[in-house]
């Protein structure tokens, strides 16, 4: 489905990622866990097509294609989420009109008409159930005034919503109580199958308790520095990171 | 004595000039020299010649210059009288409610196009009011009583024959709204249009206005527009104005608004359109316990310019003013937001409120706001805000990563930022209209409602 290949990647002539190496197949799960700093974000963003971000070297290949020139939007009609560890504040555009404008122009992207209505109604329903989210929290400007809660929920309904085959989600799990985690992961389980794919970043293990990861990289200073079972999280959960340091210092 | 100011013209300015002064002798040998208004008009002739076309170098002018249009050979009574069908320009009305119209083609009033009455109310014609005795006593109480005497409300009112009178008696909620558009056809190579409108609500009573100016080609036109609006004991008035006419069309508005005691009075004006557009819009709080709202959104691109002059002057007591104007500027496009806020010595407990906020879309796009505040009240809560920004780059990722493009994203953005203003106008209808103007200036096809 996803593969890196040596990716380089800076912002404002400060290197970030500098040689990454992923392959990620349908039905797969992977977690990326590392260091605060390493680059996990930047590798989201840049999978996701955010143009700060400047790619000097590799490839990204979705689906045997190369998507190295395409506009985020191009890649979101391509199938690829991200759910953001900073979901942005968009006062004015409430999260029901911009879900549906973001339904629409990717179905009239991929030669669709719009979704009917009630079709539309129906779904909304559904996937905020779904994500126990409040009918009132629909007409609410996206994210304005949200938790970090809540945001990270609305992501998670975005996703449900726009049923990606990748879904890159970025410390979904930071801000979320016990409860809101379950739930979190109880929905991006239900979207789980065997054509679509999940990359999760975290720093704990409890979110892979529910999310349970087929693969664990460590990313540390723009490399993927040690490749896994789930076994390595719960290492890393024990033992921090200081050890991976050390071995790639050494 | 102050030294006369003697200024520079230009030879277009002068030769307009010239024109505007041998149509006057022409216009005032046809009607009544008898006439109540008589007199103004020639006092206000005078003082247009005295002050002549305002020039950059006035604080008020600044930063708009009329050099561009005024440069056109402007006729000044179009020659011959020209016909629209209703159909023709449907798209112009907001059609979807049931309204009075009063309709002018080239200046001169459509009956065909328009729905008068004077059922209970007066909807209808300047030119009757100035010419049927039974309505001497308003004109002679309210006509050009709150018009300054400026270079081009002067000018207007020597040439005034011909708009919309509206009164509305006391205790009347006016149901309909009233439209007032004014098309012009280009069959004219050049139109100069000067409408004068003049609208009396008194006490109690309610009434709705939407106001438009349409050109239907692209031959140039320039309208100077005097609109006297006068709100009596608790009148309320909503006043919209949809400015959206094409880029060879230019508009100045001047709109003088006297209100009383426990009046409410709102002007939403809507400037997506012309080639060059100012906005003079006055209030005068002339009694206790008034609201004044003044609000718009400006959206511009190519080498359009909007100028929004406003005054809210507070002269009472325990009164308030909003003012919330949004500008987007793509382009070269050009704005001006200059708010002048007076609160005098009296106007105890005045909260007067004033905000401006613009996006810039591009590096030469500019935008000249300007606070003037004014306050001689101890008491008072002022406050004023501007803001200059550009669209939040992480907010356009983050709509774009969910498969919105970037001009959709863009426009929703912009729509975002500029649509608080609509909450506050009451036709459900006009903010569709409003909705659909922008989608289309924009360029986009997607639904704004929330
Ligand atoms: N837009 C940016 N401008 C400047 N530096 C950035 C930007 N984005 C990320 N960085 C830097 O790149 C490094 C990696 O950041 P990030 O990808 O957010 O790390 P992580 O998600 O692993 O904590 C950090 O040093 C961060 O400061
Ligand atoms: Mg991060």
């Amino acid at each position: 489905m996803l593969k890196i290949d040596n990716l380089h990647a800076s912002v404002e002539d400060k290197a970030i990622l500098r040689g990454i190496n992923l392959e990620v197949k349908a039905g797969e799960v992977h977690a990326i866990m590392g260091p605060n700093g390493s680059g996990k974000s930047t590798l989201a963003s840049v999978i996701a097509g955010k143009e700060e971000y400047e790619v000097q070297d590799g490839e990204i290949i979705l689906e045997g294609e190369n998507i190295d020139e395409l506009a985020a939007e191009e890649r979101a009609h391509k199938g690829i989420f991200l759910s953001f560890q900073y979901p942005v504040e968009i006062p004015g555009v409430s999260v029901t009109n911009f879900m549906k404008t973001a339904i629409n122009e990717t179905r009239k992207a991929r030669g669709l008409e719009d979704m009917p209505a009630k079709d539309m109604l129906k779904m909304i329903r559904e996937k905020s159930e779904l994500l126990e989210i409040d009918r009132k929290f629909l007409s609410r400007s996206l994210n304005e005034g949200f938790s970090g809660g809540e945001k990270k929920r609305n992501e998670i309904f975005q996703m449900a919503m726009l049923e990606p085959k990748l879904a890159i989600l970025d410390e979904t799990d930071s801000g979320l109580d016990i409860d809101a985690l379950r739930i979190v992961a109880n929905g991006v389980n239900k979207l789980k199958s065997k054509d679509n794919a999940v990359v999760v970043i975290t720093h704990y293990q409890r979110l892979l308790d529910y999310i349970v990861p087929d693969y664990v990289h460590v990313l540390y200073n723009g490399r993927i520095v040690k490749s896994g079972t789930k076994e390595l999280a719960k290492e890393l959960e024990e033992k921090g990171y200081d050890w991976i340091k050390e071995e790639v210092n050494a | 004595m102050k030294p006369k100011i003697t200024k520079l013209e230009t030879f277009q300015e002068m030769e307009l000039k010239d024109k505007l002064a041998s149509s006057f002798l022409a216009f005032e040998n046809q009607i009544d020299i008898d006439s109540y208004v008589h007199d103004i008009r020639s006092e206000a002739f005078k003082t247009f010649e005295d002050k002549g076309f305002p020039s950059k170098k006035e604080e008020a002018w600044k930063y708009t210059s009329l050099n561009s249009i005024l440069k056109e050979d402007y006729s000044v009574f179009p020659k011959q009288e020209n016909a629209l069908t209703y159909p023709d320009v449907k798209k112009y009305f907001i059609h979807e409610i049931d309204s009075y119209k009063i309709v002018f083609i080239d200046g001169k009033y459509s009956s065909h196009l328009s729905q008068t009455t004077h059922e209970g109310i007066d909807v209808c014609l300047m030119s009757s009011a100035l010419n049927k005795p039974k309505y001497r006593l308003i004109i002679e109480n309210y006509f050009n009583k709150a018009a300054t005497n400026d270079s081009l409300p002067s000018l207007n009112t020597a040439f005034s024959n011909e708009g919309a009178y509206i009164h509305i008696p006391k205790n009347k909620l006016v149901e309909k709204p009233i439209q007032i558009i004014h098309f012009s056809t280009g069959s004219e190579a050049a139109q100069l249009l000067q409408p004068r409108n003049l609208i009396v609500v008194d006490e109690n009573s309610h009434v709705q206005i939407i106001e438009r100016h349409q050109s239907l080609t692209d031959n140039p036109v320039l309208t100077n527009s005097v609109t006297e609006i006068f709100g009596r004991k608790r009148a309320i008035v909503d006043y919209y104005k949809i400015q959206n006419d094409n880029l060879n069309a230019s508009l100045i508005d001047n709109t003088f608004i006297d209100q009383k005691q426990n009046s409410h009075i709102s002007v939403h004006t809507f400037s997506f359109g012309g080639k060059l557009t100012r906005n003079n819009l006055n209030f005068y709080q002339n009694g206790e316990r008034i609201d004044s709202t003044l609000k718009g959104i400006t959206i511009i691109g190519d080498k359009q310019h909007v100028d929004h002059s406003t005054l809210v002057h507070h002269i009472e007591p325990n009164c308030e003013s909003h003012q919330d104007y949004k500008g987007i500027f793509g382009d070269k496009a050009t704005g001006v937001f200059n708010g002048k806020v007076v609160v005098e010595k009296e106007a105890q407990r005045t909260n007067a409120f004033q905000a401006n906020n613009n996006i810039l879309l591009n590096d030469k796009a500019t935008i000249n706001t300007k606070p003037q505040l004014e306050i001689f009240a101890d008491d008072v809560k002022c406050s004023h805000g501007c803001t200059i920004g550009q669209l939040d780059e992480s907010a356009m990722f983050y709509l774009r990563s969910r498969g919105i493009p970037e001009k959709e994203a863009k426009a929703l953005l912009m729509y975002a930022f500029a649509n608080n203003v609509l909450e506050s106008v009451k036709i459900p209808e006009i903010k569709q209209r409003i909705n659909k103007i922008i989608a289309n200036k924009l360029g986009v096809n997607i639904g704004f409602d929330l």
